[in-house]
């Protein structure tokens, strides 16, 4: 069993290990306004493994993902994706390295005025000028294969269901062929049977792509299906990191309770 | 004795209070004055980057066409409206004022500058800024509330180049030609309702009334629209592109953009008009 202090993690180590790790991110502070939600976050997730991010509602796991990703700026700490340190970065620097991550935001965030095929497309028609128009189309429904949907291309977003548009969402995260993926609640909101194929899912394509991938969730059972590592957090720090059963032996207070609740 | 020390220490006495008041007035007071400049702030720094990411590769252009179709042919039919019924009421309104003034011979004039001078402008910058500023205001409002935009900006596009530089520019590009449209359905309109009040044919309504016209009556007011468009795209945008907190947001982001765009072309207007005399006397 692992657990971490930020306080008493060596600084040289962990920026060592932020900058060797495919996502590193170290001694993370966030606040909005008078709110703190990040306390010194440090993390490393390598090439090949999947880090599950586990905490009660409003504990900064969403924010640690959109820090990662560069949709939030850290207030201070640093964020690196293959060894590079993303602040400062301007938009279009910052772009170059998001062609490498895939996101699956929380309720998918598929454009609405386009087709779940024009959804899975967009990131091509902006990277992948030279494919051809037939082969975007080959390469949109094979994602889509990928993720399970064989059918309903020409469909809008709205008309179809919760965990089609987290496959739609995945498909689309896939695109560029990534080689970190962050997925933000992944099977919130769905039914188990609909969770548990998601859960298959990832790990399938996990094992086919070899990303690094962090997965945000509060459901301690897909949480256990899919990753490598779990790290809890409470009150903007990670009170515990290591695997499903260091977090079952822990006699943490706080990770007794989370376990015996979830 | 009123000293400096119990000036401080006395904050809750109501007269003593008063004294601090006018020296350092309250956050509520200042509260208004600093969300003024931090909106204009905020205006300042979104206007920069669209410049940034819409003078830089790649392009946009099959946004850019989406939204001139968008912006431009679907405000037509309104504009043509808009400036049609402007016409007709001008003329009207004309018609009786030159009558009692003995000056009716004026009439056509009145009409065609009044018409390419100012109301055609002013008509399609207003119904534009109600209509294109509130559904991109809106538009925005909902990409951002959903995580739409945040979704484009994660898929590494720049989502001022895509959404907020197409839309602007092609505010910016369209707003003259409707103006165009604007000042032919509001002439048109003020022909038809001179003609059926008395005899009188559409060239001759021409000459009377494009009699001692040139250019300078006739660019300067139809390429101040671009001005118009820019405020009207560019506020629009950042109104949309700046909301929080759910449908409430978004609606709040729609009315916003168009009372505070079309607020700001009718100023812009006065600047401009100014500005237009001095320079193309």
């Amino acid at each position: 069993m692992q657990t971490i202090d930020p306080v008493a993690i060596e600084p040289e180590q962990t920026v060592r290990d932020a900058a060797a790790s495919a996502v590193g991110v170290e001694d993370l502070h966030k606040s909005f306004g008078s709110q703190k939600v990040l306390n010194g976050i440090s993390l490393a997730v390598n090439r090949g493994e999947t880090l599950a991010v586990l905490g009660r509602s409003g504990t900064g796991k969403s924010v640690l993902l959109r820090l990662v990703i560069g949709l939030e700026k850290p207030d201070s700490g640093s964020v690196c994706i293959h060894g590079k340190d993303i602040a400062g970065l301007s938009l279009d620097q910052l772009g170059a390295i998001r062609m490498r991550m895939g996101f699956l935001f929380q309720h998918a965030a598929l454009y609405d005025s386009l087709t779940v095929e024009q959804n899975v497309a967009f990131p091509l028609h902006h990277h992948r000028k030279k494919m051809s128009k037939s082969e975007m189309a080959d390469r949109v429904r094979q994602l889509l294969a990928e993720v399970g949907m064989e059918s309903g291309f020409a469909k809008m977003p709205s008309d179809i269901s919760g965990g089609m548009q987290k496959r739609v969402g995945l498909a689309r995260a896939l695109a560029l062929e990534p080689d970190i993926l962050l997925l933000d609640e992944p099977t919130a909101g769905l039914d188990p049977i609909s969770a548990g194929e998601i859960d298959d899912l990832v790990l399938k394509l996990q094992h086919e792509h070899h990303m690094a991938s962090i997965v945000v969730t509060h459901d301690l059972h897909s949480a256990k299906t899919i990753a490598d590592r779990l790290a809890l957090l409470n009150e903007g720090k990670v009170v515990i990191e290591g695997t499903f059963q260091e977090l079952q032996q822990s006699d943490i207070e706080f990770v007794r309770e989370f376990l015996r609740h979830s | 004795m009123y000293t400096k020390s119990n000036s401080l220490a006395g904050m809750n006495s109501q007269v003593q209070g008063q004294r601090i008041h006018l020296v350092s007035p309250p956050k509520s007071a200042m509260a208004p004055i600093n969300g003024f400049f931090e909106w204009f702030g905020d205006l300042g720094i979104f206007f920069w980057r669209v410049v940034r990411a819409a003078v830089t590769p790649p392009f946009e252009f099959r946004e850019l066409f989406r939204q001139l179709d968008e912006i431009g042919s679907k405000s037509l039919p309104l504009v043509a409206l808009a400036g049609g019924a402007t016409g007709v009421v001008l003329s009207l309104e004309a018609r009786y004022s030159l009558t009692r003034f003995g000056a009716k011979s004026l009439l056509p004039a009145a009409i065609v500058f009044s018409v390419i001078h100012e109301t055609g402008p002013i008509i399609t910058g207003l119904v534009v800024s109600g209509r294109a500023g509130a559904g991109i205001g809106a538009e925005l409002a909902s990409m951002k509330v959903t995580e739409q935009i945040d979704a484009v900006e994660a898929s590494a596009v720049n989502p001022y180049r895509l959404l907020a530089a197409t839309r602007i520019l092609a505010c910016i590009l369209m707003l003259p030609l409707l103006t165009l449209a604007a000042d032919f359905c509001g002439l048109l309109m003020g022909w038809v309702t001179q003609a059926l009040v008395e005899p009188l044919s559409l060239h001759q309504f021409i000459n009377a009334g494009f009699n001692g016209a040139t250019f300078n009556d006739f660019l300067p007011p139809t390429f101040k629209t671009a001005f118009f468009g820019l405020i009207i795209g560019s506020i629009a945008c950042f109104q949309g592109m700046r909301t929080q907190g759910g449908a409430a947001g978004v609606g709040r982001a729609a009315t916003s953009s168009v009372v505070l765009s079309s607020l700001f072309v009718i100023l812009a207007d006065v600047v401009l008009v100014k500005l237009i005399i001095i320079l193309f006397p």
